[in-house]
């Protein structure tokens, strides 16, 4: 196997992109990762998206993509895993550069969001159609029935549920990128729209239009074409019960802790050793269980320690520095190749006002459904 | 709008709660060939006498166009006596009386309606027992 780079990083702005179709959001993320890295030919491309066919109408996107960047030939490849599609390409991405297959490697992800009217039908499509859905529950839905079981186990309370969103609309606003760049307070958490009890509008990701794309290649050629880059340290994936009922522990995301011990091995690094984390904060419940089983706090302690300041700057662990999926946008399939464009910024010590002091190590966890699937990255600045 | 195929192949499970029990104790109502527990591809066929108990629930507001007519409605993940899990919606109950740990029994109801010339679903939702 190979040790593989990160050497060029392309992003669309997210948010309601009116004027841009799939293909020009994904078209302006790869050409910027290409002129980035300053690579003219690609020799494989792979795409994440969660669900074109239903967002955009438009599957297929492999070809279309390749055609629409110039690089028509390209063996090329759409990659789906519902929320997770992104961090799964990239995962895709690394394997085919590592074992040799090819060179340079565009890997993208997009989701055209904001054309569709019912989008809360198609984000339920990530849960059991037949056995979930069918009787009713939504997207929101599941993880407010997470939130409820654990506010009930361990006491967590709706104030200090809305710390994790009002933390990372304040990280958000230093990120020229996110969809919603402001800060919010308890009030306006507390306030804002019942979607599924106890969560409410401010404890949901938005709707987002949005590409994000990176150029990998062999750490060993990385010079040739930049003195930014990253190598890829560690990666792991799992996959969990697709239907929420099917958790045996209603409070945890076993899938991550499986995904991220995989990453942690192979990276020879543990919890103690990483200096910030994107993680996947579809809710604000899901950022306080997903930072448990990454090993950051113990079961039942994340969502005070995220209160109490220990997920932002001079804290244990900055958590989203890029604002999350709640402020800076969740473009689904785009999600998880956004989060690796934040550890690329943070550890080429491009990231501005929101740069993680002597951040050398850096984690993304990128996850789809309810816990149904997840992918962790460990990234090394050099 | 699908095939009335879609639905009338699900009938065993949603109007008749018709599950599989599996060596391991795993009991699943969607029709499994193996044990996810035990890996095992025996089973025997159980019906499920329809009571259990509420593990966690939601009150949905928003939600999808094809459940927007009963907003706000409730929906649990409910383990059966026998030890299957599945997810309902609540109803026939106030929601004051749905708590983790309530007791309910599983009621045969409609689930919506497709559209104008699309199917009618039925299935099960659960009522607390107060």
């Amino acid at each position: 196997m190979r040790e593989v780079a990160i050497i060029g990083v392309g992003l669309t702005k997210f948010g309601e992109l009116w004027d841009q179709n799939i293909r020009d959001m994904f078209a302006e993320a790869a050409l910027k990762a290409m002129e980035n890295a300053k690579v003219e030919k690609i020799d494989a491309l792979y795409v994440g998206s969660m669900s074109s066919g239903l967002y955009a109408y438009q599957e297929h996107l492999a070809s279309l993509m390749a055609d629409y960047i110039g690089q028509i030939g390209v063996p090329a490849a759409r990659i789906e895993s519902a929320c997770s599609s992104g961090g799964q390409a990239v995962r895709i991405g690394y394997m085919d550069v590592a074992t040799g297959m090819h060179d340079i490697v565009l890997v993208g992800g997009v989701e055209k969001m904001w054309d569709v009217e019912d989008g809360t039908f198609v984000l339920a499509t990530a849960a059991d159609q037949e056995y979930e859905v069918y009787n009713g529950v939504t997207f929101p839905g599941l993880y407010a029935m997470i939130a409820k079981a654990y506010m009930e186990k361990y006491g967590l309370t709706r104030e200090e549920l809305a710390q994790v969103p009002i933390k990372n609309h304040k990280h958000a606003v230093n990120n020229p990128n996110a969809q919603y760049p402001f800060e919010i307070d308890l009030k306006t958490v507390l306030n804002s729209t019942m979607v599924a009890d106890p969560l409410r509008l401010m404890d949901c990701s938005p709707i987002t239009d949005g590409a994000a794309c990176i150029i990998l290649c062999p750490l060993e050629r990385a010079k040739e074409f930049t003195d930014k880059y990253v190598k890829i340290r560690g990666v792991g994936a799992a996959t969990g019960p697709i239907a929420l009922h099917d958790h045996k522990d209603l409070t945890r995301l076993e899938v991550v802790h499986l995904a991220a011990q995989r990453a942690y091995q192979m990276a020879g690094v543990g919890a103690e050793d990483i200096d910030f984390v994107e993680v996947h904060d579809c809710f604000s419940i899901a950022e306080i269980v997903v930072a448990e089983e990454l090993g950051f706090f113990e079961y039942g302690k994340g969502g005070k320690a995220i209160a109490e300041g220990q997920a932002t700057y001079g804290g244990k662990v900055v958590i989203n520095p890029s604002g999350g999926l709640k402020a800076k946008g969740h473009p689904v399939g785009a999600t998880g190749v956004a989060q690796i464009i934040e550890a690329y910024y943070q550890l080429t010590y491009q990231a501005g006002k929101r740069q993680v002091e002597n951040a050398r190590l850096g984690m993304t966890q990128n996850m789809g459904g309810s816990g149904g699937s997840c992918v962790v990255h460990i990234l090394e600045g050099m | 709008m699908a095939n009335s195929q879609r639905y009338t192949r699900e009938i065993p499970r949603r109007y008749r709660l018709e599950a599989q029990k599996f060596p391991s104790g795993f009991v699943s109502l969607p029709r499994r060939y193996v044990d996810p527990i035990s890996g095992s591809k025996e089973y025997e066929n159980i019906k499920l006498k329809g009571t259990g108990t509420i593990l966690t629930y939601t009150i949905i507001h928003v939600t999808s166009d094809q459940f927007k007519f009963i907003t706000p409605y409730a929906v649990a993940i409910i383990e059966t006596d026998e030890g299957a899990r599945i997810t309902a919606m609540i109803t026939d109950t106030s929601f004051e009386d749905i708590k983790i740990g309530a007791r309910v029994e599983l009621v045969f109801r409609k689930i919506m309606e497709e559209g104008p010339s699309g199917i009618v679903n039925y299935g099960y939702k659960a009522k607390v027992i107060v």
